[in-house]
């Protein structure tokens, strides 16, 4: 049963002039997410990953080039007048950002802000709204929500202030909810709480998530489906369980085989790095970007620039001209256990 | 050791050519040479301080020489005019303008030195120390200079070096308190804790990374002093308290020319002038400076 | 690993002043950073001390080094109790006992080449006469660095090459020990793995010590031979990692390895039915609760009877040997398999 599509974006692309240059920050995104579904975004600095989000919320600054699509049911997002933008922002999709304190106000307390919320998009009574709150915060597991309800955002730890923030974004039933790096900042038993909590959230509302992160556990136990992306661009993206038991493109293969294993007693061997550092985005070299660190690139790398094409099934897409090659690849087979820095270069 | 070499033999990247050494002397001469304000306002004030010095020593007549030109507008001859004695107002004003800058700078390196070491050894320790030495230096500046001054070259001969040496003695406080300032903050860096992690003493630890660090705001503190200083001299010696004749600077012709600026205008612009553009440019230069030690990259990091 | 320990550690309390809101400037509590800890580290060893924020490890780690003073308890490097040595002696060791920071970015003077910055501890103790360039070259190579780029500044460096650069410079007086705050945890994923293995070769070619403060469990699991559990300024839990990893007996420990995300979507599939999912937040380190400090989020605690639970408030359980293959911190502590 394919369920409905709620959030369509294509060829999305982000340039930020600066007075070094112009810096294409997104290249070109395309997925789409429906009803109840969660996509994982993973990429390291550089990768675009938190642009593309806040490029489909508008809320670059006006600086930003924004081009491509973004479809929300249909509705065209980019270039939409903000008026349009807010009714959507907030309430049919919510994002949920790294600090909470991006979200909440320090000067009311929380009962109220949550309320505020759900004001804004629903006509309903001032009590009722209160209600909804006070409902919400005790969804998130918040001991004694009618008690804390009138606290101030400083009052809560920060695991608890990302779950107020996650039931500020549940508040109006959303078809989308983004979250940004959730729980990056947060230690790994406070993490394990924020995520049940928007688990929680995702399956209250039947919401999409786009789930937007660095940290390759997180989204493996989260995602329904990964999208990897490389220097502003889309790299591969397929469901999750095709990206880490069968990568088709290089970066994946290496970001996957350079991780320590909890469960991996393999203290003896060594880990399988990749070497060199991600390119700097004002002068990406020609061709895959992802080439000067690639141990398999030859001559088309470095001319012509891979597309995202269908590379295991017709759903699992890979940027990379040898994509066939990596069948059954392991990343030691691909990468070198090497422990030097790229060598000959800073940067 | 066998991966190490083993992963150095794989083909070297592009940017593996032979890198010239950047001293950081070149970085931040290409960083003020980007802020145009800055270089043209170098390039005047060398030109005035050679005018000053080089000129003086070659201009046909001498700023004590009194000829029987008196009270002329310029001319050929006297190309600023000359006074009620016959001076040669253009001879006394490179004079003037010598003796100002020799004064200001003689001023910016002893309230600069002084300044810096106060500021970053009481930034440094904090404490009892700190505050000891951060109310001698608040005190300092609770004097009020002119009268302070006044009281000092009283009954000296009001040479040059003496003026300097007064100014400075006030001055160094106004430097002390941005250094400790800037300390304070640069104390926390995570790199001073990794010194002392590899056993440096505290002097080190002062004088190797906390005061490279700030010269920043101190070389923008002690150029702000320079013009701030060249006007303190022209208000002293204005005053009759500064330079004294034959000697003479800036602030003394100023001085004696006031009753004359309408009748003999010469006599008070050009060496005004001469006041604004040291202050200007030296206050440009420092904007420059500033910028151009600032080692931070401003290109987007990936 | 035999013979007497390299760095022993006895009762290590570090406390630091709250100071009084207002104009009193009297403290007005004590934040108990870390409350008596003991442990022991061999030469050719590595120790993780794992936890989370406010455990203390990071303090623990600094407290070693004499970089912040402990309030009490002994440090005994090599026979040397390091309270009782003097100032200009204890530079002197420094050059003993190294440190490589968590933040590549902060720890390297930004005005500094980073040949420099790595002739920094030559200069410092008078070597650089002696050994100078080729040392600060052969150091850069060592880390896999390329010699020719050391007149750049750290700014032209990437995070990770950064980072190799602080672990060229605590390798310059040639160490025994070096303490390890964080050294990866600031560096991107796919860069984390390069400077793991460069750890790992440089502790087998020189014989190093470490002591490896993380809060990322994977990363410890792989580099160190025997783990610390700390919460709340204790140890809770020490002992082999295999050991500790597959069959934890701390409820704490319990939880936070069941709470770590692992990158296989099937087993994460299996992993969520059983995840141990731990309540509330970390107490207020200037107050911690009576007796065994993670009682308030122990998922145990809501186990046991009324009496049990009296223990437990009442008794710090003790760092010790119950039956379980290495020391715990538990009254009713209970091996699970990992």
């Amino acid at each position: 049963m394919t369920r409905e599509i709620v959030l369509e974006v294509e060829d999305l692309t982000v340039s930020f002039p600066t007075e070094d240059g112009l810096v294409r920050a997104v290249r070109g995104v395309s997925y789409t997410l429906r009803r109840g579904e969660v996509l994982g975004i993973v990429g390291e600095s550089g990768s675009g990953k938190s642009v593309t989000s806040m490029a489909v919320m508008g809320l670059l600054p006006g600086s930003a080039k924004v081009g491509g699509s973004v479809r929300f049911r249909g509705q065209e997002l980019v270039g939409a007048p903000d008026k349009e933008l807010r009714t959507i922002r907030g309430g049919r999709i919510a994002m949920v950002f790294q600090d909470p304190m991006t979200s909440l106000n320090p000067v009311y307390p929380v009962g109220d802000q949550i309320a505020e919320a759900v004001r804004a998009h629903n006509d309903v009574s001032a009590a009722a709204a209160r209600e909804r709150a006070i409902e919400l915060l005790a969804i998130m597991q918040i001991p004694r929500p009618r008690e804390r309800a009138r606290d101030y955002p400083h009052e809560f730890s920060g695991g608890m202030r990302q779950r107020v923030v996650i039931a500020t974004a549940m508040a109006n039933d959303p078809d989308v909810i983004i979250a940004d790096e959730p729980t990056t900042a947060l230690d790994v038993t406070v993490q394990a709480q924020v995520l049940r909590a928007l688990e929680t959230a995702r399956a209250a509302t039947d919401a999409a998530m786009v789930l937007i992160t660095h940290d390759l556990g997180v989204v493996a136990g989260t995602a329904d489906r990964v999208l990897v992306m490389y220097a502003g661009r889309p790299v591969e993206l397929g469901d999750v369980d095709s990206i880490y038991y069968e990568p088709r493109m290089p970066y994946t293969l290496g970001l996957i085989g350079s991780l320590p294993r909890l469960d991996d007693a393999r203290r003896g061997e060594r880990l399988v790095p990749i070497t060199g550092s991600p390119p700097s985005l004002l002068d990406l070299p020609p061709g895959c970007p992802f080439g000067p660190r690639c141990p398999m690139r030859q001559e088309v790398c470095e001319s012509a620039e891979p597309e995202l094409l269908a590379a295991s099934a017709p759903d699992h897409l890979a940027a990379c001209h040898f994509s066939a090659d990596l069948e059954g690849r392991r990343p030691e087979d691909v990468f070198a256990l090497t422990s030097a820095d790229h060598p000959g270069g800073a940067r | 050791m066998s991966k190490n070499t083993e992963a150095m033999t794989v083909r070297p990247s592009p940017s593996a050519a032979v890198v010239r050494r950047r001293s950081q002397g070149e970085l931040v001469l290409r960083r003020f040479l980007r802020h145009r304000a800055a270089v043209i306002s170098l390039v005047l004030f060398v030109a005035v301080v050679l005018l000053a010095f080089a000129g003086g020593a070659l201009w046909r007549h001498d700023y004590a020489d009194i000829t029987s030109a008196v009270s002329e507008p310029p001319s050929f001859e006297h190309p600023f005019g000359t006074d009620n004695l016959g001076h040669d107002t253009f001879a006394q004003v490179l004079r003037g303008t010598q003796r100002s800058i020799e004064i200001a700078l003689l001023i910016a390196l002893l309230a600069g030195l002084v300044g810096t070491l106060w500021g970053a050894f009481s930034g440094y320790y904090r404490g009892v120390v700190d505050s000891v030495m951060m109310r001698f230096a608040d005190l300092v500046l609770t004097l009020p200079l002119l009268a302070v001054a006044a009281v000092l070259t009283r009954g000296t001969s009001g040479s040059w070096w003496f003026v300097a040496l007064v100014i400075a003695s006030l001055q160094w406080a106004y430097v002390s308190r941005v250094v400790r300032g800037v300390v304070l903050s640069l104390r926390e860096k995570e790199y001073v804790e990794a010194g002392r992690a590899l056993g440096a003493t505290d002097r080190w630890i002062i004088f190797r990374h906390l005061i490279p660090n700030a010269l920043g705001p101190i070389i923008v503190n002690v150029t702000i002093l320079v013009a701030a200083a060249i006007l303190v001299e022209t208000a002293l010696s204005f005053l009759g308290l500064g330079v004294q004749p034959p000697d003479t600077s800036l602030g003394l012709l100023v001085s004696g020319a006031t009753t004359a600026v309408s009748t003999r205008p010469w006599l008070f612009y050009f060496p005004g002038a001469f006041i604004v553009v040291i202050a200007l440019t030296i206050n440009f230069i420092g904007d420059g400076l500033r910028d151009a030690f600032d080692p931070t990259q401003r290109k987007v990091r990936p | 690993m035999n013979g007497s320990p390299l760095l022993s550690v006895r009762d290590l309390v570090k406390h630091y002043p709250v100071r009084g809101k207002g104009l009193s400037r009297r403290t007005a509590g004590q934040v108990h950073a870390v409350c008596g800890v003991s442990f022991d580290l061999h030469r050719g060893e590595t120790l993780g001390l794992v936890g989370e924020s406010g455990c203390g490890k990071s303090t623990t780690g600094r407290a070693v080094l004499n970089l912040q003073p402990p309030t009490s308890g002994h440090v005994v490097f090599d026979g040397l109790d390091l309270g009782t040595v003097g100032a200009a002696e204890m530079r002197r060791l420094r050059q003993r006992m190294q440190i490589v920071f968590q933040d590549p970015y902060a720890s390297l003077d930004p005005r500094m080449t980073v040949s420099d910055a790595v002739a920094e501890p030559l200069r410092i103790h008078d070597t650089y006469r002696q050994e100078g360039p080729d040392r600060v070259r052969e150091l850069l190579a060592t880390v896999g660095l390329n010699p020719e780029h050391g007149n750049r500044y750290p700014h032209e460096f990437s995070g990770g090459q950064r980072q190799r650069v602080g672990i060229a410079r605590a390798l310059a007086m040639r160490p025994e020990l070096i303490v390890l705050d964080e050294p990866v945890s600031a560096l991107d994923v796919s860069i984390q793995a390069g400077v793991v293995n460069l750890l790992e070769d440089l502790q087998e070619q020189l014989g190093l010590a470490y002591l490896f403060v993380a809060h990322d469990l994977s990363v410890v699991r792989h580099i160190a031979h025997r783990v610390a559990v700390m919460y709340l300024g204790r140890i809770v839990e020490v002992g082999d990692t295999d050991e500790l990893f597959d069959r934890p007996a701390h409820p704490y420990t319990q939880a936070l390895i069941s709470a770590i995300p692992l990158p296989d979507p099937r087993l994460e599939r299996v992993r969520a039915r059983e995840r141990i999912v731990i309540g509330g937040d970390v107490p207020n380190p200037a107050a911690p609760p009576s007796g065994c400090r993670f009682r308030t989020r122990c998922p145990k605690f809501t186990r046991l009877t009324e009496a049990e639970r009296t223990v437990c408030v009442e008794q710090p359980p003790d760092l010790a040997e119950r039956g379980h293959g290495h020391p715990v911190a538990c009254h009713y502590a209970e091996a699970a398999a990992g």
